[in-house]
Formats: C-alpha cells, structure tokens, sequence
C-alpha cells in the first residue's frame, strides 16, 4: 500500500497537506452542519494522547501477576474484573483475557478490519491496522513474531485470537523470571504494549527504563 | 461480501516492519489522521448508524480502491459514505465545502466536549437479554462453518468458510452483525470463540500444523457435526 513504502512517485509532502486541506474542509462542514463540535473533538484527541493506553492494561496484567483472586477473576470475567480496575469503554465493552503458558503463546489480530482492546491499549499502532499483519498473522504466526524479534521455545503452540466481532482480547504474558522480589509498580514497567498484543514478550528485570 | 477487507491468509503484502510502524498515526501525518479519528468518533457518536453500518461502508468498495487508500483515507471515505446514505450531507454540500440548509443534526444529538468522558467511557455494549434463548452449542462441541457468500455484510472471513473446528467458549448473546449493518439494532444471537486447527485452514502449508486459529462466530454461521 501506498502509505506503508517511500517509493511512489508524487510529492509526499504535498499528499499530506492535501489530505489537511481536506480533513479540515470536512470538520467545517460537519460544524456548520451541526454534525460535530471542534471542542469535542480535542477532547477525544486529549483522551487518547494523554488518559487511555497501554499502561492501564499493563496495570491488569501486574495485578493479575501478583494476586491469584484477581487473576481468576480476570479469567473467568474480564470485562468485570477490569471494569472494577476503572478501565471501561468505547473498544473494550466486551473482554477476554487469554493467559500465555508454558505450552501455549496467545497472539491477536483483527483481519477484517482492526478491532482493538482500545480501553486497556489506547489506540492501535500502525502495524497492527497493516495489511500484512492482517493477512499474515493468522496463516504464518511465527515468521511475524520472527520480525518482531520473537521466537518461541521448543513445544510451545501458537493460538491465534482474530477479533471478528465484539470481543476484544488482553493477553497476559508469563510473569518473566527473576521478579519475585519486584513490586506491583515495579512490574508494570516490564509489561509491554506489544506483549499484551502478543507479537512481544515483558521486559527481564532491569531492562526497563 | 467477498470485499477487499478480507485478507486474512492473502499473499503477497510485505513485511510488517513494526519498528516504523508503532504509533497509532503515520509519521508526519498525525495532524489530519487524529483529526480524521476524531471526527469520525464524534459523528459516529449522533447515533445515526451502527458500528456495523460504519464498517460496511468502509469495507463495500472496489478492491483497488480499498487497497489505494491509507487506513484512516478509509476511514474518511467511510464516513463520507455514511453521511451521504442517512441523507444528513448532500453531494452539493461536499462539493462546496458549506451547508446548504439547516443543521441536520437535531440538539442533543451532537457531541458536546462536556460529554465526550462519560460518552467514551461508556462504549457501545452488543449484548443483549437473550430470554428464553438458550445457546445451542457449549465448549467442545464439534462444529463447520457455513460456506456463507452473502453480498451483503458478514463476519466470517473467507479463510474460515466450510472448515471444522470446535467451540472454544460461548461469548454471549451478541447484535448480529449482518443485520445491524443494515441498522437493526435488536436482532441478536448467541456468539461463540471458534478454534481451527492451522493444518485445517492452510493444509500443506501451514506454518506449523498444530497451531491454532480462533474466531467469533454467531449460531446462524455454524452447523453442529
């Protein structure tokens, strides 16, 4: 697709102020049409840069780490047990939490579209919404993962959760090994965006920033 | 609708290049793609369609278009789409850039910055009371998914179509998606995960056989074996 390479041949800075012109004649027209306010649009731009992101599902997933009620919980009812964490919403009403093992790497994908945990993730990257995750993910799990620096242990099997409806799924990746010690603060930060999506794993202690 | 969306398992697409790729917008053009966000939420958020009345009309266009445009081009025309459909912009209207009448959007159903926390906060629930409907498949049973090729709107991908799999978990009483893409907001049937077997979906060339693919399915889209 023409946005995800460098080689077509007009003017890539002019197809951006181009596609400004037209996004703001649109918002004009919707405002004088009654159809949208520019200050609510700020607003839900503010949300999703500054309250709703990856961090909160990093929250789940700590907690689930560090305390066995919640992760049950969080097995048998995650739009529930993430609900009483505050984390609901637009991209979320419906939740699974799916739990990495030993004998089984969970990965999600949306191929019709980009369906997206957006209430505990924020908004989806790039990659995610491509056309080659899309059409790769669930045909060849492993060479994806391969490009995200991800290869998986001997034995351990691939499921691959494509969102075609309204459930959004969470994975929870293994606790990493050598955080015993480590506090639930402490472990949020291990816990990246990409491996609750499942194309990364957490950070080992003292890789964090 | 055999649409140009549907790509699961589709060839020929390149790497995915996660490392340029990790930020919700294209880098250098995050101003118009968070604005084009916005304003589809917003619009979307006067309740004149469905999410699925959204997702058609991304999706019901010819496959080079389709493949053409970035997502949130799509994303645009969509919602250019819709707004012409529900009659709420007229074609003049978009060629002149002004509105050519009233506002269309009666009080109340415009999206207000006061509004916008409670609003996505909320979300939009598809489940519904199912009564006295009870699901007819539970976790384990074995199952094949039609060969359904409607022209209209569908949530089994084509990669899925005609395969045995078995039933992972029931999600729920669900809005089915191919009526509330014509915007029937009520008719509901119970939702399921389905796993597949990768050797199922992609015979001699699964990645590695015995790895697993789910999807979620409504009932009319499965027959019990």
């Amino acid at each position: 697709m023409p946005h995800d390479h460098h080689d077509h041949d007009h003017d890539h800075g002019s197809e951006l102020d181009d596609m400004t012109a037209r996004v703001m004649a649109l918002e004009t027209l919707l405002t004088e049409k009654g159809i949208v306010q520019p200050a609510a649009l700020d607003a839900i731009i503010e949300t999703y840069e500054t309250q709703v992101g990856p961090r909160r599902g990093a929250e789940v997933v700590a907690r689930a780490w560090t305390d066995p009620d919640f992760r049950d919980w969080l097995e048998k009812d995650a739009t529930a047990a993430i609900a009483s964490m505050d984390y609901t919403g637009r991209q979320g009403e419906h939740m699974m939490a799916v739990f990495n093992t030993p004998e089984r790497h969970n990965m999600v994908v949306c191929t019709l579209c980009s369906c997206y945990p957006w209430a505990v993730l924020g908004l989806p990257p790039v990659w995610y919404k491509s056309t080659p995750y899309r059409a790769r993910a669930v045909r060849e799990p492993r060479a994806v993962l391969a490009e995200f620096g991800v290869t998986l242990p001997e034995g351990q099997s691939v499921r691959v959760w494509d969102s075609t409806a309204e459930m959004r799924y969470l994975v929870v990746p293994m606790r990493p090994e050598g955080t015993e010690a480590m506090t639930r603060e402490q472990l949020i930060d291990l816990v990246t965006r990409d491996s609750m999506i499942g194309t990364g794993l957490p950070l080992s202690p003292g890789a964090s920033a | 609708m055999n649409g140009p969306h549907d790509i699961g398992g589709m060839h020929g697409f390149g790497p995915v290049d996660p490392g340029a790729n990790a930020a919700p917008y294209h880098s250098g053009a995050e101003g118009w793609e968070e604005r084009a966000m916005a304003i589809t939420i917003a619009a979307g958020a006067g309740g004149h369609w469905t999410i699925d009345e959204s997702r058609f009309a991304r999706e019901n266009r010819s496959p080079s278009e389709y493949h053409s445009l970035s997502y949130f081009q799509i994303w645009l025309a969509g919602l250019r789409s819709l707004l012409q459909t529900k009659g709420l912009v007229t074609s003049e209207e978009f060629a002149t850039g002004h509105a050519g009448n009233t506002a269309t959007t009666p009080a109340g159903r415009c999206l207000t910055a006061e509004d916008v926390p409670a609003t996505l906060k909320r979300g939009g629930p598809v489940d519904r009371p199912p009564g006295d409907v009870r699901p007819a498949l539970a976790p384990g049973d074995r199952v094949r998914t039609r060969n359904l090729q409607p022209r209209g709107h569908i949530r089994l991908p084509a990669y899925a179509r005609d395969k045995e799999g078995w039933i992972v978990a029931v999600q729920g009483y669900h809005v089915f998606a191919d009526t509330s893409a014509k915007g029937d907001r009520d008719t509901a049937h119970w939702l399921y995960t389905v796993g597949f077997r990768a050797g199922t979906l992609w015979g001699d060339a699964a990645e590695h056989p015995a790895d697993e693919v789910t999807i979620d399915v409504w009932e009319p889209y499965l027959d019990r074996l």
